[in-house]
C-alpha cells in the first residue's frame, strides 16, 4: 500500500513567549490522513490554527510536538525529499517584484534543480496555461492581484510536485478569479493526479473540496466530506429571530420538547421535515417570532454544530 | 549540481536587482567619495591619499551592507520564503545571497579603485592586483557581518540604528581616518582586533607601501591571511544562523 500523501499524528505547536506575548499553543494535537488525488480542505476562522499547520507541511515551521508525514516522508527529518515533492503558495505573495514574471519563475526553478532548455520549454508552457504569455517581460510588481495569484501557482508547478499546498489561494481574488483558480485545480488533479491541500475560511470554497478538515482554537473539530459532514446534522436548520429569544426557547422546549440553541440573539433548531415544525411554532406562538427561515444545514451549521459558536464571532470579540 | 544552480540563480537575483536601481548604483558610491573628496581637498593631498583606501572600504560598506538588508524586506515580502521551503540548502542560499552583495560592493569598488593613480598613490600593475584582492574578500567580510545583523532583524530601521552603533565606528577604528601608530593604546588594542582594520591597511600597503603613516602593525600578506580567515568564519557563522530556527 502506498503511505498517504499526507499524515499527521496528533501535530502541535507552541509559539514561544516573546517580549509582550505570552507562549500561544496555536495547534492542539491535530490529526488527519489526505489520500493521494484528493482537494483536500484546512477550513477554519483566522487564528484557528490553519497557517501554523500549512507552515508545519511546508516545512517552514517545525512542529513542537506529534509528527507529520508526506508520502511517508517526516517533515523534520526527511525535509530535503519532502521539499522536492512539494510545490507550495503561500498566502503572502513570494514573487520578487523588482523581477519580470519570467525571470521569477527561472528563479523558483533553479531553486528545484531544473534548468536549461528543459526549464524554458516549462516556463513558456506554464505561462500558456495560466493566460500569462503576454506578461511574461513585465515586472510582476505591475500585475493584478489574479495576476500574481496566477503565476505563483504556475512557479509551483515547474517542478511537476506531487502535493500543492496553497494556502487560502483565494483571498484577495475578485469572484472571476477564484472560478478561474478552480478550475486550474481541478484540471491539475484530473490531468496529473495532483493532490492538492489547501486551507481556507470561504463555506462556499470549501464546498468543493474532496475532502475536509474543520479546525478550531487549534482542534480538528471534524472532518470528512462536505455531504457527510452535512448530513450528520441531519434535516433542516430553523432559524428563529425574536423579541425575547431566552424566553421563547423556554417555551418551545416546554411545549414541543426540542431545545433551540441560543447564539447572538437568534435561536437555532436543527431537525427533521422543519417545512412542517414551522407551521406548527408560528401558530403556537403568535407574535412571539419576529422572523422565522429555513435552511438545508450550511458547513457553517455543522461548524456550529461541533464547536457551539459561530465561525466568525471569535474575530469580532478580538476586534472588539 | 543543484548547489551551484541555486547559488548562481540567487547570485543573479542580487545583480539584476542592484543593477536596475540607479539610485542604489549612485547612491552607494556618490557619499562616501564626496567625503573622501570634501575632507581631502580641506585637509590637502596627503589626507586625500591617505583617506583614498578608507574611502574604498566606506564604499563597500555601504554598498555591501545596504545590499544585506533586502533580506529584511525578502522575509517581509514572502520571497525568502519560498526559497527556504524549497530543496536549495541553506548553505546555499546564504552563499548566493552573500556573494551576491558582496559583488555588488566589490565592483562599487573596483570604480573608485581605477582612481589611485590619479590622487598620486605609486601603484603599479601587480599593487593594483593586490589591491583588487584585498578588495574582494574585504567585501565578502563586511557582507556577511551584514548578513548576520540582518538575518535577525525585523525591520530596516533597526537595521541602520546598528549601522550607525556599530559598523560606522568599526569603520572610524579601522584606520581609515588615521593611523593606528598615533592613536592612544587602548584604541591601538581595538583596532586591533577589528577585521576592517585589514581591509584598511591592506589596501593602503597595496597602494602606498610604507607610506601608511609610522610603521604598520601587520604586512600586506598579513593583512590577507586575517581577511581570508576572517571570510571564511563569518560565512559559516552565516550558513549556521540561517540554519538554525524556522523559516516563519
Amino acid at each position: 500500500m502506498t503511505a498517504p500523501a499526507v499524515a499527521i499524528k496528533g501535530v502541535g505547536h507552541v509559539y514561544p513567549a516573546k517580549k509582550k506575548s505570552p507562549a500561544r499553543e496555536a495547534l492542539k494535537g491535530v490529526s488527519f490522513d489526505v489520500e493521494a488525488g484528493e482537494i483536500f480542505g484546512v477550513l477554519g476562522p483566522n487564528g484557528g490554527g490553519k497557517s501554523t499547520l500549512f507552515k508545519i507541511l511546508s516545512t517552514a515551521l517545525k512542529p513542537t510536538s506529534g509528527a507529520a508525514e508526506i508520502f511517508g516522508l517526516d517533515v523534520l527529518k526527511d525535509a530535503n525529499s519532502v521539499r522536492r515533492r512539494l510545490g507550495v503558495v503561500f498566502q503572502n505573495p513570494s514573487l520578487d517584484v523588482k523581477l519580470t514574471v519570467k525571470e521569477n519563475m527561472e528563479q523558483q526553478g533553479r531553486l528545484y534543480g531544473v534548468r536549461g532548455a528543459e526549464l524554458s520549454r516549462r516556463i513558456a508552457e506554464g505561462l500558456e496555461r495560466y493566460g500569462l504569455a503576454s506578461r511574461a517581460n513585465d515586472y510582476a510588481g505591475a500585475l493584478s492581484g489574479g495576476q500574481k495569484r496566477r503565476v505563483e501557482l504556475a512557479k509551483s508547478l515547474l517542478h511537476k510536485p506531487d502535493l500543492i499546498l496553497l494556502d487560502e489561494p483565494s483571498t484577495g481574488l475578485d469572484p472571476g478569479a477564484r472560478r478561474d483558480l478552480w478550475t486550474h485545480m481541478k484540471d491539475l488533479r484530473a490531468a496529473q493526479g495532483s493532490t492538492i491541500l489547501l486551507t481556507t475560511h470561504y463555506m462556499d470554497e470549501a464546498e468543493n473540496c474532496s475532502r475536509l478538515a474543520l479546525l478550531d482554537e487549534g482542534r480538528l473539530a471534524a472532518q470528512g466530506t462536505p455531504a457527510a459532514l452535512k448530513a450528520e446534522i441531519g434535516g433542516d436548520v430553523i432559524v428563529i429571530e425574536s423579541a425575547d429569544p431566552a424566553g421563547l426557547g423556554a417555551r418551545i422546549k416546554e411545549r414541543f420538547g426540542v431545545a433551540p440553541a441560543q447564539m447572538d440573539g437568534v435561536l437555532r433548531i436543527e431537525r427533521e421535515s422543519g417545512h412542517a415544525f414551522i407551521p406548527q411554532l408560528v401558530e403556537a406562538f403568535p407574535g412571539a417570532i419576529r422572523t422565522v427561515s429555513l435552511s438545508k444545514p450550511t458547513l457553517e451549521d455543522v461548524f456550529m454544530h461541533r464547536t457551539g459558536h459561530r465561525f466568525w464571532v471569535k474575530e469580532e470579540e478580538e476586534a472588539a | 549540481m543543484n548547489f551551484a544552480l541555486a547559488v548562481t540563480s540567487l547570485w543573479e537575483r542580487e545583480m539584476k536587482r542592484f543593477f536596475r536601481d540607479r539610485a542604489r548604483v549612485f547612491g552607494a558610491i556618490a557619499p562616501p567619495v564626496l567625503f573622501w573628496f570634501l575632507i581631502g581637498s580641506g585637509l590637502g593631498p596627503k589626507v586625500l591619499q591617505y583617506y583614498f583606501s578608507g574611502t574604498l572600504v566606506l564604499i563597500v560598506l555601504f554598498t555591501a551592507v545596504f545590499a544585506t538588508i533586502s533580506i529584511i524586506d525578502d522575509r517581509k515580502e514572502g520571497f525568502l520564503q519560498s526559497v527556504l521551503v524549497s530543496p536549495a540548502s541553506r548553505l546555499a542560499v546564504v552563499t548566493g545571497k552573500v556573494l551576491g552583495a558582496a559583488t555588488v560592493g566589490f565592483v562599487e569598488g573596483l570604480f573608485f579603485l581605477v582612481f589611485a593613480r590619479a590622487v598620486g598613490l605609486p601603484a603599479g600593475l601587480a599593487d593594483y592586483l593586490w589591491a583588487v584582492l584585498v578588495l574582494a574578500l574585504c567585501s565578502l567580510g563586511l557582507t556577511g557581518i551584514g548578513f548576520c545583523i540582518a538575518w535577525s532583524m525585523e525591520s530596516t530601521q533597526g537595521f541602520h540604528a546598528v549601522m550607525n552603533l556599530f559598523l560606522i565606528p568599526l569603520w572610524m577604528l579601522s584606520g581609515a581616518l588615521f593611523p593606528a601608530a598615533t592613536a592612544p593604546i587602548w584604541l591601538r588594542w581595538v583596532m586591533r582586533i577589528n577585521p576592517v582594520t585589514y581591509a584598511v591597511l591592506g589596501l593602503q600597503e597595496a597602494l602606498s607601501p610604507g607610506r601608511v603613516g609610522g610603521a604598520a602593525f601587520a604586512s600586506l600578506s598579513a593583512c590577507l591571511i586575517v581577511l581570508a580567515g576572517f571570510s571564511a568564519a563569518i560565512l559559516a557563522f552565516s550558513a549556521w544562523l540561517a540554519g538554525t530556527g524556522n523559516a516563519a
